[in-house]
């Protein structure tokens, strides 16, 4: 005989999952609606096509690709300061400039934390002041990640850096949009601008509740609070070009789900981001995306990037 | 009622409201937590990305895992507006080629169905050589067993059926592993300075054994129509021996008897274009021990590009058109770099 008491838990039980149920589905409805409208406002950004380049002239398009001035954080933990020497002398060498932080620097951190919402605000805080004015792109990266930053630049080349934009490979958690940071995140100088207005106000402290938030979608929510949405970056054929994970997986991926069309279905193109590489694996990519080729083929590129001086692996 | 039974009663419904309470909070809870796992589970899969439709933001409906199918890796079709391959289309009239593949019954869904539907798509002709017949496939049957020690015997009779059927069809005749990644492109850049008259064969040339040397069957080798006219006609004479477990060095070895050539396979800046290993090992110095085979069976001296200047101090021989490349793993990766990720840097 289930007494009184446990009857009316077993009620109470029965009333929070349905209204749960029903507050969840009442927000469903909903999600399709803002969904639908915010796509119709650029939630997709896509590269500028060929004929964006032909209306200009070559003065023009070196003009406009020498003002495209990317900073890159590549932000780690200290497990991945071994990471450093690589990305030194790969990929990072062809941003405008690129630094490394992590918990060993002790100019931002007094003590080693695992706060990664913390490191990322402070990261962008100490960025902005010193920086926020000489470059108009800012590009975070994990270690793990290799970019090819020709292909950042050919993708930002006409969009006006004094708009909001908070791009990268973006995942949608509830009700948030947010940019995953496996992916790469790009903020334009008054999308860093206006982060840093709201980084000291209490909408962008830790957020987590029950579980801990990651800190990408920390910063979304903070962005958010500043006007700042997040945009899938695609190429023209709705691609992604900032991808979170190996190019193996993605292929792997792309054989089980699309046989017929392996690459097509897979990879962009111009691809701008791989997350999960080991330094090795950089080094296979910086040799496959800037040293290999094919003889007899010539792809009459837009712009043109010429590798760093004294630069001898690309 | 007394005052007793009152509050007996009053604690009763207390309690009962309690946990009333307290079961709607856990069941809300447990409801919140389920959806958010399967809410967050629909939040982080990607769509499939085919669609040109910016603002289509549905699934694509692709049900089918794992078929067991044809792989069409595409590659070329979606060639970009801008790339211009007329280069590469003459060489491909010029210099014609027939691959043919070592593989066997166990590896064609695993490794010869990747190789098929990638860089094989670039030769003249393809043709997938195994111990037994499949029509399906198609691979070729050899009518021998499987094994390493058979791989010579493999090898005489998959250069024999070549050449009683597919003689004239090409000029060169390559033989490369199912886990060998080629470059077709840049194997036509090489042969196309040599006539294929000429008796002489290309690959990764190793210095032990044979006085000429002999090449690497892991990095794959390459032979002229002459040099495979001497090699079937020296088994009917008897002029090389049938029986050997190494397949590279009896091959070798033959092909020195019946005087074809040793090419020679480097760039012009002197660095191999023949890779034994997957890139890897090429390319990072330190990778393979000093103590490892390899280094004393080179042919020719290692050349070392003198700009790395980190913790591993010098890079390995680095080469700008690479050949042949023995992978067991990344085949397909390496492909999409090849064809795609040039596209929009300058070289």
């Amino acid at each position: 005989m289930v007494s009184d008491g446990e009857a009316s838990f077993f009620k109470g039980m029965l009333l929070g999952s349905i209204s749960c149920v029903l507050i969840t589905l009442f927000g469903q409805i909903n999600i399709p609606h803002e969904g639908k409208i915010q796509d119709h406002e650029h939630h997709h950004l896509r590269a500028p096509n060929r004929e964006d380049f032909l209306k200009m002239s070559e003065v023009q398009r070196m003009e406009l690709s020498k003002s495209i001035r990317v900073y890159c954080i590549i932000l780690g933990e200290s497990k991945y300061e071994s990471y450093r020497a690589i990305l030194k002398d790969t990929w990072t060498k062809h941003c405008d400039k690129a630094e490394f932080y992590s918990t060993k620097n002790s100019r931002l951190f007094n003590t080693e934390t695992n706060d990664m919402w913390l490191q990322m605000r402070e990261t962008y805080k100490y960025v902005f002041e010193k920086y926020g004015y000489d470059y108009n792109w800012f590009f975070l990266a994990r270690p793990t990640t290799f970019a090819v930053i020709e292909n950042l630049k050919y993708f930002l080349f006409k969009k006006n850096a004094t708009q909001p934009f908070y791009l990268g490979h973006t995942i949608k958690s509830g009700d948030l949009e947010y940019v995953a940071m496996e992916g790469g995140i790009v903020l334009s100088m008054e999308s860093m601008k206006r982060l840093n207005r709201v980084l000291n106000s209490e909408n962008c402290e830790d957020q987590s509740i029950l579980w801990k938030l990651s800190e990408d979608r920390q910063l979304a929510i903070c962005l958010k609070y500043a006007g700042v949405l997040a945009e899938n970056a695609e190429d023209s054929e709705g691609r992604h070009v900032f991808n979170t994970e190996p190019i193996v997986h993605l292929i792997k991926e792309a054989m089980s789900n699309n046989p017929q069309q392996v690459v097509k279905g897979c990879c962009s193109d111009m691809a701008i981001t791989f997350n999960g590489l080991t330094p090795r694996k950089m080094e296979v990519m910086m040799y496959g995306v800037y040293r290999l080729r094919a003889f007899g083929h010539h792809f009459n590129d837009a712009l043109v990037f010429l590798p760093p001086n004294g630069s001898e692996n690309d | 009622m007394s005052e007793i039974q009152f509050r007996e009663m009053a604690s009763k419904s207390w309690l009962n409201f309690l946990s009333f309470l307290c079961g709607s909070a856990i069941g809300f809870f447990l409801c919140s937590q389920l959806f958010s796992i399967l809410l967050g589970e629909q939040g982080d899969t990607q769509p499939n990305i085919l669609h040109n439709d910016p603002h289509a933001r549905h699934f694509d409906d692709n049900g089918h895992n794992h078929l067991e199918g044809q792989m069409n890796f595409n590659a070329d079709a979606s060639q970009h507006a801008d790339e211009n391959t007329d280069i590469s289309e003459k060489l491909y009239q010029k210099v014609k080629i027939l691959c043919w593949v070592m593989t066997g019954p166990q590896n064609l869904e695993k490794k010869a169905k990747h190789v098929k539907a990638t860089w094989a798509q670039h030769c003249n002709k393809m043709l997938f050589m195994s111990s037994e017949e499949n029509k399906d496939f198609p691979t070729v049957g050899l009518k021998t067993k499987e094994g390493r020690d058979q791989l010579y015997w493999k090898t005489i009779k998959a250069f024999q059926y070549v050449h009683d059927h597919y003689l004239e069809d090409a000029d060169w005749f390559m033989k490369a592993d199912d886990d060998t990644y080629v470059a077709l492109d840049n194997l036509r850049w090489l042969l196309s300075k040599y006539n294929p008259e000429k008796p002489i064969y290309f690959g990764r040339r190793f210095k032990p054994y044979v006085k000429q040397g002999y090449m690497s069957g892991g990095a794959g080798y390459v032979l002229s129509k002459e040099a495979l006219k001497r090699f079937v006609d020296a088994f009917k004479t008897d002029k090389c021996t049938h029986s050997s477990s190494i397949e590279d060095l009896a091959l070798g070895r033959c092909m020195e008897i019946v005087n074809v050539e040793a090419g020679d396979s480097r760039d012009n800046t002197g660095k191999e274009t023949f890779h034994p290993f997957v890139p890897e090992h090429h390319l990072i110095k330190g990778y393979l021990p000093k103590t490892f085979w390899y280094w004393n069976y080179n042919y020719y001296p290692a050349v070392e590009i003198l700009h790395f200047l980190q913790i591993e101090d010098l890079w390995q021989p680095c080469v700008e058109q690479l050949y042949w490349c023995h992978f067991s793993t990344s085949m397909c990766s390496l492909r999409v770099l090849l064809s795609h990720f040039g596209s929009w840097l300058l070289f």
